[in-house]
């Protein structure tokens, strides 16, 4: 590869622009980076709103027999939490990432359909403000309440009419209804784009390892989200034109909803966390000065995971009565599951091993995520043993372990992908020192909250309610899980700043910070509205290290 | 020189899982913390401190487990950590890039068939102990009790021996040596709901329209705590189980008295007139009375259980008053409405539910 395929035009010389001008330029837009950066905010502003209905329900349970809030309250925050956090903020914001980087790492001036792109967010965004729109809107009727409480996975029958009166349900019914059509149109853009839009030479043994994962994500978007929509015009059908499916007291199946529900539940976990092992991915190699380690197996292992996600659902319905053949078959498969993300955490270990670690911010958090997803993927080893299952399962333990993932595993490589790509994205450095000081906050928070969360659910503590009883042994453990709450809300806040001054104060950063490889540090920060001014044309998996070392460039050994 | 042998899978599965399980005792530290003999104050809910079989197998199996995941997470901890303090950047080794390593498929090959084989292990632990306690056989002598889940509350009815009861049940002991096991037939009135009693046994989900079921002999007597584990509306959290584990004695005694109808005065009391006049009767039941509702709780023998309002609160006359005047006090959100009482009235219909023994 020779410099004068990739371009490296001047900054723009764009007149600035009055701000309703600006404003309708954002809203009008059809870029995949404006959309991208548009998610992700959208995705901030709902991780804050989730956080504080996480943090209600933390001082709630601070000490047995606490009256901080109601228990209708309380219901109706652990709903809205999870449903926010879920729908609102980790899928938009992978799939700003996704937007924003997959084009700019095959080398694309664009995503496939740029049209479908901007429906999709405004899709998932108006569907954010719709379940939201059910605190002023969801009484209907005198008392019957207004944000859903039936709990962010909505059992039938606490669904139907009888237990669910006024509107609360029907918002959150067709906010996912709405957002979902969103989430399907945006991996079906992912998808095309990463199957037509790749520059010349980028065959798909060539493919970044981010728009592999992202394209998997995608993929799992599609079989995921349309049982789940499918079941959401069912219970819509149940509500209101008669429809008998999970209706109980008609002879409908509860346990049917389960089924639809956790077709679509498991393998969103994974839609949820192969993105963030897709920023791994890219991050590990960089601050490790090393090619990621097995690049072949690392696909091979994603995709097994994809598929082996799509046969493990069954595994959170362990206690509702299935036979022993049954509960055995999905032993095996989610226990199965475990060997390709074993392979990705030995190959991530590989590829550090002999390199030169740089203990920049994005870096430090990719390395608490190889520990904390390590323990997360154990304790869910444990649970996968369907009778250890049976007393974990639908107590604090679980929900220690699943936010091991989402948080321990997720959020962490989330901050070291915004640390990592906000250089890219904004043309500035973020603050080192504040950088920092948020990883070690929110390590310190993260561990008080969710190490000891572990603890309680092994005594025998329930989650979903809204008080408890002294006597149980649970009372240290939920005040020390509380005050980490406040370290993981004053580290967001440092994040917050950091991004808020380093936006208009950071160094200039320049196009390649960070000495990388892949096609998005070739152009300059932020990227001109066309990304390429001539398309480039690459000859291994790290353009931009054969660039630098046209002496011993990669395409020698793939 | 080696001998050839017959080999049969089924002994090497069961050899091999036999010998698995044999290392548990070792790794008792791992859980040391928690592991506990009963009545130790840790917490009445630990599900470490087994009192019967299913709860026994399921802490074993977890010792395994414990055992197996510990080993990993040890090993790649030490190999982590040795990985980032070993190759950090230093000034030495910044002035060239380190050497590119693209892979290596002997490792990629290790690291992806011993986990394989740690999984088919542990896949195999598992697979038994879902057999031995989901088709356990049910011994003629078992005890049947019908589980009835309600928003928020238990109700128990013990078919073969006429006695309907609520939120506290009570079970007999189970020598080990001559298993008298009770088995639990789970169905739910409304929505979904779970049955936990974490040293009795793993949770099982009232389902309506599915019934479920489970079992239990505990090998000491005493009071086992839980409590619904399943979110089932707004009071989930004060929907608190009670189990007491009588001796053989004790428990025939039990049912005995339990099988009486309500042993009144002859002449009706101001309570039980007010009862017997308001919508009281709808939902409870006191047996040789009018009283025959089915929506709430048995009331035949109330002042026989220690706690009212499914285990919320005990079961003094100024809590009963209090409860009858306004429920919600206790219980926001439960079902049992405020009947429009004075606090003389509720005091009256207390006074006559306290004659209910």
């Amino acid at each position: 590869m020779s410099t004068e395929l990739i371009a490296w035009p001047s900054s723009e010389t764009a007149t600035p622009q009055p701000f309703v001008g600006q404003l309708h330029q954002w809203v009008t837009t059809v870029d995949h980076k404006r959309l991208g950066i548009l998610y992700i905010l959208y995705a901030l502003l709902f991780l804050v709103v989730g956080g504080v209905e996480a943090t209600i329900m933390r001082i709630q349970l601070i000490r047995p027999l606490n009256h901080f809030v109601s228990p209708q309250v309380f219901n109706r925050m652990f709903t809205m939490h999870g449903t926010t956090m879920i729908f609102f903020v980790v899928m938009p914001v992978m799939f700003g990432f996704a937007n924003y980087l997959v084009p700019l790492m095959i080398g694309a001036r664009d995503m496939a359909f740029p049209r479908l792109n901007a429906l999709s967010f405004w899709m998932t965004a108006f569907g954010g403000l719709l379940l939201y729109f059910s605190f002023v809107g969801g009484d209907g009727l005198y008392g019957a309440g207004n944000a859903p409480d039936v709990g962010w996975f909505a059992y039938a029958p606490l669904t139907s009419k009888t237990f669910s009166r006024g509107h609360s349900t029907d918002f959150w019914i067709l906010s996912l209804l709405v957002s979902g059509f969103g989430s399907i149109g945006t991996a079906i853009n992912i998808i095309a784009t990463v199957l037509c839009m790749r520059c010349k030479g980028m065959s798909l043994a060539k493919l970044p390892l981010l728009a592999w994962l992202n394209a998997t994500m995608a993929g799992l978007v599609i079989l995921a989200v349309s049982p789940l929509t499918a079941a959401q015009i069912m219970l819509l059908v149940d509500r209101y034109l008669g429809g008998q499916f999970f209706d109980t007291q008609a002879g409908g199946s509860a346990v049917l909803w389960m089924h639809f529900f956790w077709v679509f539940g498991h393998p969103e976990v994974y839609v949820l966390v192969v993105p963030a092992f897709a920023f791994a991915s890219e991050i590990i190699p960089v601050f490790s000065r090393k090619a990621i380690f097995g690049y072949p197996i690392m696909v091979a292992a994603t995709l097994a995971i994809g598929f082996i996600s799509m046969s493990v659902w069954a595994h959170h319905m362990f206690t509702v009565g299935m036979s022993a053949a049954g509960n055995t078959f999905f032993v095996l498969s989610t226990m199965a599951i475990a060997v390709p993300t074993g392979i990705k955490i030995f190959n991530w270990l590989a590829t550090m091993w002999g390199g030169q670690i740089h203990f920049k911010t994005p870096m430090l958090f990719c390395i608490a995520f190889l520990f904390q997803f390590l323990i997360a993927g154990l304790t869910g080893v444990m649970q996968a043993a369907a009778p250890f299952d049976w007393q974990l399962t639908a107590s604090y333990f679980v929900v220690a372990h699943f936010h091991y993932v989402i948080v321990g595993a997720i959020l962490f490589t989330l901050f070291g992908a915004f640390y990592y790509w906000f250089p890219k994205m904004s043309g500035r450095m973020y603050d080192e020192r504040l950088g920092k000081l948020h990883f070690w906050l929110f390590l310190i928070g993260f561990h008080l909250t969710f190490d000891f969360m572990h603890i309680p659910g092994i005594l025998g503590m329930p989650r979903r309610i809204y008080t408890y009883e002294p006597g149980r042994g649970w009372d240290i453990w939920n005040l020390i899980v509380t005050i980490g709450v406040f370290f993981q809300a004053a580290a967001i806040l440092v994040f917050i700043w950091n991004l808020l001054w380093s936006y208009f104060r950071g160094e200039l950063a320049g196009n390649d910070p960070w000495d990388a490889w892949t096609l998005e540090w070739s152009i300059p920060s932020p990227p001109p509205a066309y990304n390429f001014a001539d398309i480039p044309e690459v000859r291994s998996r790290r353009p931009l290290w054969d660039l630098k070392h046209p002496e011993d460039p990669d395409w020698h050994y793939e | 020189m080696s001998t050839r042998r017959k080999v049969n899978i089924a002994n090497v599965v069961r050899s091999l899982s036999t010998q698995a399980l044999r290392v548990v005792p070792f790794c008792g530290a791992v859980v040391a913390g928690f592991a506990e003999p009963s009545r130790s104050p840790l917490s009445p809910t630990n599900i470490f401190a087994p009192v019967s079989t299913p709860a026994q197998s399921i802490f074993d199996l977890s010792h395994f487990v414990l055992l197996v995941t510990g080993a990993i997470f040890t090993v790649v901890v030490i190999l982590l950590t040795y990985a980032v303090v070993k190759f950090r950047k230093t000034r030495e080794n910044t002035w060239r890039e380190p050497a590119q390593v693209y892979g290596s498929t002997q490792l990629e090959l290790a690291w992806t068939v011993i986990p394989i084989l740690i999984v088919v292990v542990l896949f195999l632990a598992a697979a038994r102990v879902i057999a031995s306690i989901q088709n356990a056989a049910r011994p003629s002598n078992a005890l049947e009790v019908t589980v009835i889940g309600h928003q928020f509350w238990w109700e128990y009815r013990y078919p073969s021996l006429k006695v309907v009861t609520a939120n506290e049940l009570h079970i007999p002991i189970s020598d080990p040596a001559h298993p008298t096991p009770t088995f639990l037939t789970l169905l739910s009135a409304d929505t979904d709901h779970s049955f936990w009693v974490p040293r009795l046994a793993g949770k099982t989900d009232l389902i309506p329209n599915h019934p479920n079921s489970m079992w239990v002999d505990p090998h000491e007597t005493g009071l086992y705590l839980g409590q619904c584990a399943q979110y089932c509306g707004t009071q989930h959290a004060l929907m608190l189980l009670r189990v007491y584990v009588d001796s053989r004695e004790d428990f025939d005694r039990w049912v005995k008295q339990q099988s009486q109808p309500a042993q009144l005065g002859t002449k009706p009391s101001e309570g039980r007139t007010i009862f017997e006049t308001t919508a009281c009767v709808n939902c409870h039941t006191i047996a040789g009375t009018p009283a025959k509702g089915t929506f709430g709780p048995d009331l035949t023998h109330l002042m026989s259980r220690q706690t009212i309002a499914s285990g919320a609160s005990s079961n003094t006359i100024g809590n009963l008053i209090a409860w009858i005047y306004k429920p919600d006090v206790f219980k926001p959100g439960c079902k049992m409405p405020s009947m429009g009482l004075s606090v003389q009235q509720s005091a009256a219909v207390a006074a006559y539910l306290a004659t209910l023994h």
